[in-house]
């Protein structure tokens, strides 16, 4: 038996330090409050104690850290966006994603597959050319391939998908990857615990101060705080937040469902995504296919899952790899996606001096979570927006200028 | 969900239309009037009045619709507002 599982049994404590430090009470006052204990807020937090040494900064969560949308998206990260504000952002948090791992000191399960967006139409080859195009004039790794290089990554697929959706050819995104996401939050989670930011776990956030136009304080169900900044990073529940500082936001929020089958052996390498079959997936290190499908067709603010789900995205799955048809669904979800018109998403400062905000971030979060994090940290220190995500901010709505990222959402939401 | 004309049907032979917002006059108001209108929303849970259509009889129609619970509670003809 190892000395340190000894030490384990026969220590009244445990020697072990935990993964996060405990925290009995909240402090009357932090220099930064960050509400969403997410993948986006930690990695605000982390980075605000490690880039720009402001560690007096509490992060508050309603439910547990990594509950929301960071445990329940399908792990895809990748940049092959459409224009060029969104190409550049998310090509900085593919590179950034790269070496987390080190940074945490903890296995993030990165694992680099390779992304291929069919097109079953005419149109959606055209769209996949212009987005190779755009990629390659950044210098990221898109190119536009015929059916035989599906075939070949993929030799399972059915190219005909049932006879009724023929590919003929794929967007191919060599760095699209896969990781393991709960770990994320907990890595940043850990990193900025380390260095001294609070993170309150079941501390619901009631109210916002504002006075004047600038933000004084949070009431949560734990107690006051003052504060001079806010930054706001809670997907599904933004719309909640914003009324609470009177912002109004083109924001809606509709479920994006999910589901994975049992574990089968490794038999899919790349991630596979159909904008007219409405399908992405990939297979997990442990076996899983991780499926995902387009949003659900109308509002709902909860993470109810429906039956109609299942039964239409395996009817999908089956007219691309019909072998799979006696794989069982072993469990669905469901995620609040905080949807824009444009499906780019809403950052940076905000009409109510001292409130930030990190949301919109619809279906397309997950991937970003590290570039968020650093930009969202340098606007908070500096209160200046951070140049990566000035095509982002909430006033390009009022002024016409929208980022249209619709022909890159990865399915035809 | 209930149609008006229809009666109870499956889910899937309806579409959503939105929530029931009022329309500025846009030959009058600012445009920062307009820009509200055309984008912004009210995305926060609660009891909403919706636009819903039940699309094999092209019958569009009102409901009442908790969207915290996903809950109809009413579907109206829009003439028959009450």
């Amino acid at each position: 038996m190892p000395w340190r599982l000894l030490r384990f049994a026969l220590s009244n404590k445990h020697p072990e330090p935990r993964m996060f430090t405990r925290h009995d009470s909240l402090k009357p006052a932090y220099d930064v409050v960050i509400i969403g204990g997410g993948g986006h807020g930690l990695a605000a937090a982390y980075y605000l104690a490690r880039d720009h040494g402001i560690t007096n900064v509490c992060v508050l969560e309603k439910g547990y850290l990594g509950g929301g949308n960071t445990g329940r998206n399908t792990t895809i990260i990748r940049s092959n966006y459409l224009t060029p504000e969104g190409v550049k952002f998310y090509d900085e948090s593919v590179r950034l994603w790269q070496d987390l791992a080190q940074d945490f000191d903890l296995n993030l399960f990165y694992s680099n597959r390779g992304h291929f967006t069919l097109a079953h139409t005419d149109a959606a080859l055209r769209t996949s050319r212009w987005r190779a195009e755009v990629n390659k004039h950044f210098g990221i790794e898109s190119e536009v391939v015929g059916p035989e290089a599906v075939k070949k990554a993929a030799p399972m697929i059915d190219l005909s998908c049932g006879g009724h959706a023929p590919i003929l050819g794929a967007l191919y995104h060599a760095p699209g990857a896969v990781a393991r996401h709960d770990a994320v939050a907990w890595g940043y989670g850990r990193g900025a615990d380390m260095r001294g930011v609070e993170i309150h776990q079941r501390t619901e956030v009631l109210g916002i101060d504002v006075v004047g136009g600038k933000v004084t304080g949070v009431r949560t169900n734990r107690g006051n705080i003052s504060t001079g900044k806010v930054l706001c990073a809670v997907a599904g529940s933004t719309p909640r937040v914003l009324d609470m500082v009177g912002i109004r936001s083109p924001i809606y929020v509709h479920p994006l469902q999910a589901m994975v089958s049992e574990p089968v052996k490794p038999w899919l390498d790349p991630i596979l995504v159909s904008g007219s079959l409405h399908v992405y997936i990939s297979q997990s290190a442990r076996g899983e296919l991780i499926m995902g499908a387009s949003l659900d067709p109308y509002e709902v603010q909860s993470t109810r899952s429906t039956f109609d789900f299942p039964e239409g995205l395996s009817a999908h799955m089956l007219d691309m790899f019909p072998f799979l048809s006696n794989v069982k669904v072993m469990r669905q979800w469901a995620g609040m996606a905080d949807m824009t018109p444009d499906f780019a998403p809403i950052m940076g400062r905000t009409p109510v001096e001292g409130f930030y905000l990190d949301g919109g971030w619809g279906t397309w979060g997950f991937k970003a979570t590290p570039v968020c994090g650093k930009t969202m940290s340098y606007t908070v220190a500096n209160d200046r927006n951070h140049d990566l995500i000035t095509g982002f901010t909430l006033d390009r709505f009022r002024n016409f200028e929208l980022t249209g990222e619709k022909g890159a959402a990865s399915v035809g939401h | 969900m209930t149609c008006p004309v229809n009666g109870p049907r499956a889910i899937s032979e309806f579409a959503y239309g939105g929530e029931i917002r009022p329309m500025p006059d846009p030959t009058t108001c600012s445009d920062d009037a307009w820009a509200d209108y055309i984008f912004n929303r009210n995305g926060s849970p609660g009891v909403k009045r919706e636009w819903w259509c039940h699309t094999p009889s092209n019958t569009w129609f009102v409901a009442e619709r908790d969207t915290a619970r996903d809950v109809v509670l009413r579907t109206y003809l829009y003439a028959e507002e009450s």
